[in-house]
């Protein structure tokens, strides 16, 4: 088991070398630069040593692979650089929105778990029964309702019914529980609506298989009450999936949130990435994709040490 | 000869007269309700694609400012928007772009995953960890983090949102291919096939690729939705297609926010559309891979 975690960890290397390679070879595919998108902004006129002055303060002359190497060295030494637009540093910048979009992300997750897990297992309870036939519809249409359109619904409704709008500014959890949950509970329920489907219908289909498994009959057999035969037997056994599934959504939510964070004005992740890729700002969103790529693939890791863990005949060699 | 089995016998001489695909659609049809409603949906929608230009009421691109945001009225039925455009029609055309889109995207994502997972699945041993790793990579990336970036590379307009969504795909697709087709190349046909000397182009395309039909078919009609639903979200950012092409996600954007209130219809009638679509690809996809391959997890 031990051996298989070092493996596992070693093996992560490469794909994040090769994710961190691929996000910098395509920021420099883009046609222009962070400077030469900033002074189109400004629309003043700019000689061409202005151009190459500027160029020169960010390290954009050096060659590519100067720049490459350069960049890998600063994350080795956890030195992520200053952002080429704000010229602020990147932790400052990233630290400011990941308090918002792990909060939202966090709480969708919240809502997602406490949908799911009681509505899939019913549906799995009362396959083909009208109950499995509803719950079946509720989860398909939150995998269907785009979680931007639920967010202007809700909007409207909140300014019809109660003549309210969440307030503009982002205010942390720590400072006011109150401003800062009525402000992104919109948000999270918006998005969790559609995660919970995912995981409906995981929990669904993972419930009607182990339903079917030989332990089941036994358990039954042996004249154990209902309850207990799906709470300690089946249900324990049938996590197994639903977890990948809560766990890999909750990575893809961190940088994946883009589309809710412009409905709802929230200045998180996704919006800083839609920006940075925009403004050519080539160490904020290498940085990005670098922190949503290693939440993924640590996330992934942490699932599958789990599956050993809660399912002793997996044994990883 | 007693009666039932008279009855039995001439119902079974009735289905044979029948020709095959559409007692395979009648049997569909009977056991997934759910499933064939979707199914009729969609031929509804492909419907109104093909024939929007003679059942919509008005040109879709037809500006009439002295009928901006009329709610929904005889005329009019479910409204104007913002440059007096009529929604119904710009929704009916709406469905040409989102059909078009999705159909090749998640084609063109399924059929190229679909392939990188035989050939990773033939060739086993380093090809595959390399594939694989590669695949592994791309996944790492959220489906409209990545869709953004192609879009970002290529620029907007509708051929490179067909691509920025067909990207993210192929991992997918090529994933869940690859597992069916490891079980395919240790059957005894493809033993044949190789002990007869066919070269890895043919064994690959003629004897592997036609044997994963079940989940390529599966992972289509998800793709559908989701490219949809993708297409509606990248159009909504700015970044699909422009203006003034009739798209669903174009109509939820700029105005039908700003204007929420005292034009609702605006920001109401094309979210349905995008779900109702969506819906319909979802509900048929699911009782396809129930009849197809209940096993498959997607």
């Amino acid at each position: 088991m031990h051996r298989y975690i070092i493996k596992r960890i070693l093996f992560m290397i490469p794909t994040i070398l090769g994710v961190m390679f691929i996000v910098f070879v395509l920021m420099r595919v883009l046609p222009g630069d962070a400077v030469e998108i900033r002074y189109a902004e400004e629309g003043t006129f700019v000689s061409e040593e202005m151009l190459v002055q500027e160029r020169a303060r960010l390290g954009l002359d050096q060659p590519i692979w100067h720049q490459f190497v350069k960049w890998i060295w600063g994350i080795v030494r956890l030195d992520f650089g200053i952002s080429m637009w704000t010229g602020r540093p990147i932790t400052h910048e990233i630290k400011i929105r990941l308090e918002l979009s792990l909060q939202v992300a966090l709480m969708a997750t919240f809502f997602a778990t406490l949908i799911a897990i009681p509505l899939g297992t019913m549906a799995a309870l009362k396959q083909d029964t009208w109950v499995d036939y509803v719950i079946r519809i509720f989860s398909i249409a939150g995998l269907a309702t785009p979680s931007f359109w639920l967010g202007i619904l809700m909007i409207l409704m909140l300014l019809i019914y109660f003549k309210w709008l969440p307030p503009m500014f982002f205010t942390s959890l720590w400072k006011d529980p109150g401003a800062n949950l009525s402000q992104l509970i919109w948000p999270a329920l918006a998005v969790g609506y559609r995660y919970s489907a995912t995981a409906t219908r995981m929990t669904r289909s993972s419930v009607l298989e182990v339903m079917r498994e030989d332990y089941i009959r036994t358990a039954r057999a042996k004249g154990l009450w209902e309850k207990i035969v799906i709470t300690r037997h089946a249900l324990k056994n049938a996590m197994l999936p639903v977890i990948t599934v809560i766990g890999l959504e909750f990575a893809f939510l961190i940088g994946g949130l883009v589309v809710t964070e412009q409905v709802f004005n929230l200045n998180g992740i996704g919006k800083l990435f839609v920006q940075s890729i925009a403004q050519r700002d080539y160490t904020m969103t290498q940085t990005l994709v670098l922190l949503v790529a290693i939440t993924f693939i640590v996330v992934n890791f942490v699932v599958d040490i789990l599956y050993a863990w809660l399912d002793p005949r997996i044994r990883y060699q | 000869m007693n009666t039932v089995e008279v009855t039995a016998s001439t119902i079974r001489q009735k289905a044979n007269t029948m020709p095959r695909w559409l007692r395979v659609v009648s049997r569909f049809a009977r056991q997934k309700p759910l499933g064939t409603s979707g199914a009729v949906l969609i031929l509804l929608m492909g419907l109104v694609a093909i024939l929007a230009d003679f059942i919509a009421p008005y040109d879709p691109l037809a500006t009439r400012y002295d009928l901006m945001m009329q709610p929904p009225n005889a005329e009019f039925w479910l409204g104007t928007d913002a440059f007096g455009r009529d929604i119904l029609s710009r929704l009916l055309y709406g469905s040409r772009t989102a059909l078009l889109i999705g159909l090749s995207a998640s084609f063109l994502g399924a059929t190229i995953g679909a392939i990188i997972g035989v050939v990773s699945a033939y060739f086993a041993g380093k090809t595959d960890l390399i594939i694989q790793r590669l695949m592994d990579m791309l996944l790492s990336f959220p489906l409209i983090i990545m869709a953004l970036a192609v879009v970002a590379v290529l620029g907007t307009g509708t051929g490179n949102v067909i691509i920025a969504i067909a990207v993210p795909m192929t991992p997918r697709c090529a994933r869940v291919v690859r597992s069916s087709a490891l079980a395919i190349r240790e059957s005894p046909y493809i033993d044949a096939a190789r002990a007869l000397g066919f070269g890895h182009g043919r064994i690959i395309f003629r004897h592997m690729l036609p044997n994963v039909m079940a989940p390529y078919l599966i992972m289509l009609t998800v793709f559908l939705a989701q490219a949809i639903l993708l297409e509606a979200s990248l159009s909504f950012l700015g970044l699909g297609v422009s203006e003034p092409t009739a798209a669903w996600g174009l109509m939820l954007r700029g105005a039908a926010v700003e204007f929420a209130e005292q034009a609702p219809w605006m920001g109401i009638f094309p979210g349905l559309a995008i779900s109702a679509a969506v819906f319909a690809f979802n509900l048929f996809g699911d009782s396809l891979r129930d009849a197809l391959d209940p096993k498959l997890r997607i």
